[in-house]
């Protein structure tokens, strides 16, 4: 056990897994980093944000393929190479990019199991970066999680943490399905204690942070973080939450969300995607339609706004869910009562 | 100059704990106690356990109020004699917390617990040892099945003031190689021979508990010059019953709502089992490895419900001190298999106690060591 950060984390999980299975390939665009220019230096510093690093010295040219910057070319050829044999990890950089290779994703790999009547395997791992906060704009700043989950046949993770990271990613890598891998690219220097042994995290199980009696509150990938920050606050006001992290938004733990709505009767919901047909929108469906009587108070979501991401730091702040806005959210639907009927 | 003034700290159990939340006093202020008096309730992330008083006197302060959480080593109460003014406690409070800053007593106190990998064969041994040989004789601790070196953390340091202590993850559990052999106790015995002879060890007072009292109980047998005490901890090996509940829930349960219940038959007071040690054993059995590891153990020592392997045999023999400590209350092994031993056996039963007596009566199962092995 030693302390590791979300990039070393999720480093080590692709590393151990390419030790265990030679099937597990990388391709993506700068996966190797550093070839194509004139230093002569090869992977000198693993893709755009150094998640790679390490990894073309160590497996080689054959297992970590540097792809042309064609993302419909290389992640058609990583859900080909995955439904005949490999297990491909194709990354995508920016998940904003999946636009140049949605057909690839969503008519192809998602289908391939259902289209061949159960006897097709699709082994395939896309991981990208998503999500603001970097200052990075509209078009490499958005959380796009929803749209992959909207697809039936993907897999869909959000890792809260370096911890759950790594376990998260094994799982994904032996899963023989689909699986979009989406990293928030302001967690990556984020540190904890992480196992130096191999580990899985079993998909569609949430995990509580915390359990509290007053508020649940269901949060995805950062917000998590962000979610039990607010709550620590607000236990010192005598107000108690339980913190969700479904760690996958397909499957969701619905189970564990409308169980811990029973005991709490009151529901928060944080999610930095766009607010419309987003992870909150389809939580809070789920518990006005299964868990209605148990609801003491009106159901909150604290959501970006409908906007593209902002450029400018002062705007991009004031577009994403914060700690005060959730501690806001969480105290108005504890203060919340139903109104006596005259 | 009146009477003296004695600091009540936050103490530290255990290697990992850096900060701890006082959970309740046991005493009003202004009562008195004696040195070893229970007088409050700590709680760490891993477990709650009881403080007991450094020094008699008057509980004349309680400084940290009930729910505060402080690093180690940080003012929580004060005792003094009757005589003490007011005036002189507020100057001492005042003193103390204008010269404490968190994690500096940790260094100044820090002893000198270490925790490496040891190569034993194929397998690398997590290994944690507190004191030295110049310390004292050594004592070597065995936990049992599914356990770590996390069992020992109330046992480890408080030996350690007076000997050398040695606690040690088992092949497949904790920070060691996930690969368990045969399962066996025997075969476990072996792995801890060799572990001996790595770190240099002709001998030691052996603490087992539980499966790692079997293990303890091999020892003896297969090299009874490396063992120069036994203390048996709710030893299996000496008798048929086991809770399968406890043993198949351990293996399956993933989750913590599942979980849970099945830890709570370690110890009598259910609310010892927090929820971070929930957690930690749930990240434990996703390790690579572990719940097959498990299961070797599981079918090797207990098929068909039972325990098939005896071991009372070896108390027959065995002419070194042997002495058993078991919790009357234990759920998962049962007392009375410490029925109809040799004389030679001090057999000691706690009261109210699950078991894992060395985290429900670490006091007094410190004492019964150490006063065992002078």
């Amino acid at each position: 056990m030693s302390r590791k950060s979300f990039r070393q984390a999720i480093n080590e999980a692709l590393r151990q897994e390419m030790r265990r299975d030679p099937r597990v390939i990388l391709m993506g665009e700068d996966v190797a980093g550093g070839r194509g220019g004139t230093s002569g230096v090869k992977d000198a510093w693993g893709g755009v944000l150094g998640v790679t690093k390490g990894l073309l010295t160590e497996f080689g040219e054959d297992r970590v393929l540097d792809t042309p910057i064609t993302e419909a070319s290389y992640i058609g050829a990583a859900a080909g190479a995955a439904a005949t044999g490999l297990r491909p990890v194709a990354e995508l950089m920016f998940v904003d990019f999946v636009g140049c290779c949605l057909d690839q994703i969503m008519n192809q790999a998602a289908k391939f199991r259902y289209m061949f009547g159960g006897k097709a395997r699709t082994p395939l791992v896309i991981r990208a970066m998503y999500g603001a906060g970097f200052n990075a704009a509209a078009q490499h700043s958005q959380a796009l999680y929803p749209l992959f989950t909207h697809i039936p046949g993907l897999k869909v993770v959000v890792p809260s943490s370096p911890y759950e990271a790594k376990g998260l990613l094994i799982e994904a890598i032996r899963d023989d399905d689909p699986v979009i891998f989406l990293e928030n690219k302001v967690m990556y220097d984020d540190e904890e204690d992480v196992p130096d042994e191999p580990y899985t995290i079993p998909f569609g199980e949430a995990n509580l942070t915390r359990e509290g009696d007053d508020v649940t509150i269901v949060a995805f990938g950062r917000m998590v973080n962000l979610a039990n920050q607010a709550a620590d606050r607000l236990e010192k006001d005598g107000i108690s939450c339980t913190v969700i992290d479904p760690r996958t938004t397909s499957p969701l733990d619905t189970g564990t969300i409308l169980d811990c709505v029973a005991d709490t009767g009151r529901l928060v919901i944080v999610d930095e995607s766009s607010p419309r047909c987003n992870l909150a929108t389809d939580v809070a469906a789920l518990v006005a339609e299964e868990a209605f009587d148990a609801l003491k108070a009106p159901i909150r979501r604290v959501v970006p706004p409908h906007t593209p991401v902002p450029f400018a730091t002062v705007l991009e702040n004031l577009y994403m869910p914060s700690v005060e806005k959730i501690e806001a959210a969480v105290r108005s639907v504890a203060a919340y009562r139903v109104k006596e009927e005259a | 100059m009146s009477g003296t003034i004695t600091p009540i700290t936050m103490p530290k159990f255990g290697l990992a704990m850096t900060e701890g939340k006082l959970a309740s006093w046991s005493l009003p202020v202004g009562k008195e106690v004696k040195a070893g008096d229970e007088i409050a309730d700590i709680e760490t992330s891993k477990i709650t356990n009881g403080y007991e008083s450094p020094a008699a006197g008057i509980l004349r302060r309680q400084v940290a109020p009930e729910g505060e959480m402080l690093p180690v080593g940080a003012l929580i109460g004060v005792l003094a004699d009757a005589d003490v003014s007011d005036a002189e406690i507020d100057a001492f409070i005042q003193d103390f917390n204008d010269n404490f800053s968190s994690g500096e007593t940790e260094d100044k106190n820090s002893d000198t617990t270490a925790r490496r990998i040891v190569d034993v064969g194929d397998l690398k041994i997590s290994v944690q040892e507190s004191g030295n040989r110049e310390t004292g004789s050594s004592v070597l601790l065995i936990h049992g099945f599914g356990g770590d070196v996390s069992n020992w953390m109330l046992t480890q340091s408080a030996l350690a003031s007076s000997h050398h202590v040695i606690a040690f993850d088992l092949p497949g559990h904790g920070e060691s190689t996930k690969q368990v052999g045969d399962g066996t106790p025997y075969g476990f015995a072996k792995t801890v021979e060799e572990l001996a002879r790595a770190l240099d060890l002709s001998e030691a007072h052996v603490v087992g508990h539980s499966l790692g009292g079997a293990i303890a109980l091999e020892l003896a047998k297969s090299a009874p010059n490396l063992v120069k005490s036994l203390t048996l901890i709710a030893p299996a090996g000496l008798g048929q019953d086991i809770n399968m509940n406890f043993i198949n829930g351990f293996i399956d349960a993933d989750r913590r709502k599942t979980l849970e219940p099945v830890l709570q038959y370690l110890v009598h007071d259910k609310s010892l089992i927090s929820r971070q040690m929930v957690e930690g054993i749930i990240r434990y059995k996703r390790l690579d490895g572990v719940v097959s590891g498990l299961k070797t153990i599981a079918s090797a020592n207990f098929p068909d419900g039972k325990q098939a392997i005896s071991l009372r045999s070896v108390l027959e023999t065995f002419d070194k001190p042997v002495q058993i400590l078991w919790g009357e209350q234990d759920e998962i092994l049962s007392t009375k298999d410490a029925d109809g031993l040799p004389a030679t056996i001090a057999v000691t039963r706690f009261p109210e106690t699950g078991h894992m007596p060395q985290l429900e009566q670490a006091a007094a199962v410190n004492t019964k060591i150490s006063q065992f092995i002078e």
